[in-house]
């Protein structure tokens, strides 16, 4: 009787398995497939909190510091933890009106009332320190530390840049940065951005149910720390671009020197210049606009951006080519017959060496007839596409026509015309070398950006090579080294030629008939070549120079614009002082640099009128 | 002479109860209060609890065993007793009205009725010369079941009273007609389905069920079969229209809110759904393995309500992960199957009967507990055997499986 129905004990054994196994079921689907769950959790439950790093410090060659970080301060908010709050002890402690109270409170609930936004920005050390103490009474208040550039010498703008914050295409193309973040927006912050940053770390603090901290998730094992921004050691040289920004104190144009052998810039002035502390903190946004506005265009590089007619200095890039191409011997003569291109009065060249010494442009004129017509071709409308192509080909090995390398954004390629480029302008065979031989004084289609200047006279200098002019020597904590930096770009001419230019240049300064005295300094070989940029509006001064003529240490470009006198008058001994303060470390010429560092040659501008930052 | 305890279900019973004690220490964790031996926080008393379970499970061996059928009634009386007390003088607890205060402590009658009416059915169904096929035993047979569960259901703790639905295994055992395990299927299927489709669809798929039993399934059809066929149809439809009313009308309105969370009709994941939602979260987030012990960081963070009660089960599965919940669930699923096989081996009715009540409640249990920790069941606030934190049910659960250990160990005494 008792076991009746003993076959029901299976049954009932096989609901207990039946729910067992759904469970399990249930929980491989929780567990193992439903990944979102786990994101979820760890969005409630952890908070991460980022870690800025120090941003990188800028150095001079000579181990100057130039920018450097100082801490401010972000007070955010959470609306939604606002509570019971005293705004009017509030407001008199963080130093806001009511009005101002409730109008950032707006800002910041129209954002997210459950995440955190900017209540006020950059609030300096002192400040902070003042109520520091109140803000654990102002609940859902929080500060973050942020660090802002700060310039003790207010120098070399251009070079350096600024940073600012990153707007949305940024963020979208580099998933580290986030809304508020800095990044560089030009300059060498703009071009060492990823050196310079750092890497941010992660705090993960383990929040409870009402976003308490508990404490550092898994005592901090998934933590990483912030690592500082590597350092640039830059090739500036902190004094002469001082000394240098003085001199362009009331004119435009710039000024770029290089040290040849090395092609480190030493100095590059882009002028009208502009304080770099106008670009930091909460005056930023003011000063940036008034900067953009004017007319001058301070925030203009004219050393890597303007393209300018490079005037008589190009004619030292036509003679080595011709030399090169064997059109002309070194002892070869022209007359400065005036009837083809103007001259100024001075006996005819016998010489490549007294041509470039008296700036002859008929005798360029016929020197680049030479490279143009070679007489391949029975047409001239032929013959002068080839000779244009094999000038194209040397003045590209001279820096001219493209984009120097250099270690800044935005630098410009000027431009050296080519075949497809009268071909466009003139149509196909309706052009030869009576249509383009302004080019070979510096005019006409040819345009230079100043840093290729510069460049001619490294190249002069180095007497036939050179080498990538670049701003960073090396960054970062393992003294990391641009290889490129080191390379040499040959002009494939031969050295002895340049010294035929290097004689001229050298005749220019000091030479009976030379175009450029003014940049004469006592004991000090300085070789130069001038130039008259015809322009619409007055003509720039332009000089390129280096010295001494043996070893040189230094190459230097000037540009003025809009200066009459031609580049003897202004160009030149700007140039000279620029030389003699780098190699001699101060000036001796006071009358001349008194002179020139006061002068305004060009139409005055208003110079910018910009907000200063509230001395502390 | 008589045999030795059954060690496999003590084993069971003893890993489990190690290892809810450990899953409550990392529910209530904080680093100010991690002592073990701590008694102001819940995971210190729990271990008194455990102390005193030990020592309940200790003096069951000793006693003899026919004493539990012969008082099988008196302790149904008592306790009885105590559960209409509680009506009078219990306090308040969660909305339950279910507590009796003993100084620090506090009691809770409804646990000790599940072992009471377990012993009193028993006693009653091993009663020499029942017909279990009479309407009167039926009637008497149930009267014992829904009387606790009835007082019970005043006390507003609808979860307990469903325990006893439990008692409707051990009586399929012994004669009950599977037709009724069905039925109750059938009208959970319907009350579900009720709920989320329209009616006359419903009613609709059951006339061509019925058309199709009818008159394709069937080669032959008496009389008889047409009048069972409109009769169950005829139930089962009325059975569907009038769940909107049972609905409204018998449930209070949270338990509708339950419900409805449940079947997805409403997505509250901050008022009613919050404790299911967080609890799944935390089962979601433990992966394979689990966080590790006491690096649950939602179980630590207190977002999971009851945690240490109703809730344990989401720390297993956030700390121990997919393997450990498994097990966990293995483990009961094995008890409950030793607790099976040591029932068929009863010689006495009544132990069998009652070992099959033990195991059906604690499978009950089991059953709505993880159920609804996982999503699967409406919300329903009753212990996991064992596990959860807290003195009755602990010290009830147990008394509960040592009767019938001690029954078992004696069973070739008890004819």
């Amino acid at each position: 009787m008792s076991n009746q129905y003993q076959e029901r004990s299976a049954v009932v054994r096989i609901i207990f398995l039946a729910i067992g196994l759904i469970f399990i079921v249930r929980l491989a689907f929780l567990q193992l497939f439903d990944s979102d769950l786990r994101r979820q959790a760890d969005s409630q439950a952890l908070r991460h909190i980022t870690q800025y790093p120090a941003r990188g410090l800028i150095y001079d060659r000579n181990g100057e510091l130039l920018v450097y970080n100082e801490a401010v301060y972000d007070l955010k908010v959470i609306p939604k933890m606002v509570k019971r709050l005293d705004t009017n002890m509030f407001c008199s402690v963080v130093g806001i009106s009511r009005d101002e109270f409730d109008a950032r409170m707006r800002k910041a609930c129209k954002y997210s009332t459950y995440s955190a936004s900017m209540f006020m920005k950059q609030i300096s050390k002192e400040e902070y320190a003042s109520w520091e103490n109140h803000l654990y009474k102002f609940r859902g208040f929080y500060v973050q530390q942020r660090t802002l550039r700060v310039y003790d010498r207010p120098i070399a703008a251009h070079v350096l840049g600024y940073i600012g914050e990153v707007n949305d295409d940024e963020i979208k193309a580099d998933s580290y940065y986030k809304q508020g973040d800095y990044i560089g927006k030009s300059g060498l912050e703009l071009s060492y951005e990823e050196v310079l940053r750092g890497i941010k770390g992660d705090r993960i603090m383990h929040v409870d149910v009402h976003n308490r901290e508990i404490g550092p998730y898994l005592n901090g094992a998934h933590d990483t720390l912030a690592v500082e921004g590597g350092n640039l050691y830059t090739t500036i040289d902190a004094n002469l671009q001082e000394y240098a920004e003085g001199l362009m104190a009331n004119k435009r144009g710039c000024i770029v020197a290089i040290e040849p052998s090395t092609g480190e810039v030493l100095t590059l002035v882009s002028a009208p210049c502009y304080d770099p502390n106008l670009l930091v903190g909460r005056v930023r946004g003011e000063n940036y606009l008034k900067l953009q506005q004017d007319i001058s265009k301070p925030l203009f590089n004219r050393a890597l951006q303007a393209q300018y007619p490079p005037g008589s200095i190009f004619k030292v890039a036509q003679a080595m080519t011709a030399l090169s191409l064997g059109v002309i011997e070194p002892g070869q003569g022209f007359p400065c017959d005036k009837s083809l291109v103007g001259c100024h009065n001075h006996p005819s060249a016998r010489s490549v060496q007294e041509a470039i010494k008296m700036s002859c442009n008929p005798y360029f004129y016929y020197t680049y007839r030479r490279i143009i017509q070679q007489n391949k071709y029975k047409s001239i409308y032929k013959d002068s596409p080839y000779g244009l192509t094999v000038w194209d080909d040397y003045m590209h090995r001279f820096g001219f026509g493209q984009r120097l390398g250099i270690d800044l954004p935005n630098v410009r390629s000027g431009r050296i015309p080519d075949t497809a480029f009268y071909n466009k302008k003139y149509g196909e065979g309706r052009w030869a070398f009576s249509t383009i031989y302004s080019n070979s004084i510096g005019q006409g289609e040819v345009e230079v950006v100043p840093i290729q200047m510069a460049n001619l006279a490294c190249i002069v200098a180095n007497r036939g090579y050179y080498i990538t002019p670049h701003l960073v020597r090396y960054y970062g904590p393992d003294s990391t080294r641009n290889e490129e930096f080191y390379e040499r770009h040959e002009t494939g001419i031969n050295p002895a030629y340049f010294e035929i230019a290097a004689n001229g240049m050298y005749d220019v300064v000091h030479g009976a008939g030379g175009t450029a005295h003014r940049a004469n300094i006592p004991d000090i070989d300085v070789c130069g070549k001038t130039g008259t940029a015809q322009n619409i509006g007055d003509d720039h001064s332009v000089f390129i120079a280096f010295a001494p003529k043996t070893n040189p240490k230094i190459a230097v470009a000037v540009y003025v614009e809009n200066a009459r006198g031609g580049g003897g008058y202004w160009a030149a001994p700007i140039a000279s002082l620029v030389i003699e303060k780098y190699i001699r470390g101060e000036v001796t010429r006071k009358d001349v640099e008194r002179m020139y560092r006061e002068a305004a040659p060009c139409q005055k501008l208003p110079l910018p009128k910009t907000v200063k930052k509230k001395k502390k | 002479m008589e045999n030795k305890i059954d060690w496999v279900s003590l084993l069971l019973y003893l890993a489990i109860l190690l290892f809810g004690w450990l899953n409550i220490y990392a529910a209530c964790y904080d680093e100010a209060h991690s002592a073990v031996f701590d008694f102001s926080t819940r995971h210190g008393k729990q271990l008194i609890w455990i102390g005193v379970s030990l020592v309940l499970a200790l003096v069951i061996t000793l006693i003899e065993p026919n004493v539990f059928s012969s008082m099988a009634y008196l302790i149904y009386i008592v306790v009885i007793g105590l559960l209409v007390v509680v009506l009078f003088i219990g306090t308040v607890t969660k909305g339950g009205l279910s507590w009796i205060d003993f100084g620090p402590f506090k009691f809770q009658p409804a646990e000790f009725a599940k072992f009471a009416t377990a012993l009193a059915l028993s006693k009653y169904m091993s009663s020499l010369d029942l017909d279990y096929r009479q309407l009167r035993t039926k009637l008497i047979a149930w009267s014992f079941i829904l009387l606790p569960a009835a007082i019970i259901i005043l006390q507003h703790d609808t979860g307990s009273a469903l325990v006893f639905a439990s008692f409707l295994l051990p009586m399929y055992r012994e004669g009950m007609s599977p037709h009724i395990l069905v039925f109750g299927l059938v009208a959970v299927v319907l009350f579900v389905l009720a709920l989320l489709v329209n009616k006359f669809i419903i009613i609709g798929v059951l006339a061509a069920i019925a058309l199709f039993y009818l008159f394709v399934w069937l080669n032959k059809r008496t009389r008889k079969h047409y009048v069972w066929v409109a009769a169950l149809f005829l139930g089962c439809s009325l059975f569907t229209v009038s769940v909107d009313f049972a609905f409204d009308k018998v449930l209070q309105p949270h338990q509708r809110d339950r419900i409805y969370v449940l079947l997805g009709k409403t997505d509250d994941k901050s008022n009613t759904g919050y404790n299911v939602n967080q609890s799944k979260i935390a089962i979601g987030s433990g992966g394979l393995f689990g966080k590790g012990f006491l690096k649950g960081t939602i179980t630590k963070a207190d977002f999971v309500p009851e945690q240490e009660t109703d809730f344990i089960f989401c720390t297993v599965g956030e700390e121990w992960g997919f393997v450990g919940s498994s097990l966990l669930i293995l483990a009961y699923i094995g008890l409950l199957f030793r607790l099976i096989r040591l029932a068929e081996r009863q010689y006495s009715k009544f132990s069998r009967f009652y070992g099959y009540s033990v195991a059906s409640i604690l499978f009950l249990h089991i059953f709505i507990n993880i159920g609804m920790v996982l999503g699967l069941l409406p919300v329903i606030g009753i212990p996991l055997p064992f596990f959860s934190y807290g003195g009755s049910s602990l010290m009830a659960f147990t008394i509960l499986l040592f009767i019938f250990l001690r029954q078992d160990q004696a069973r070739t005494k008890l004819m």
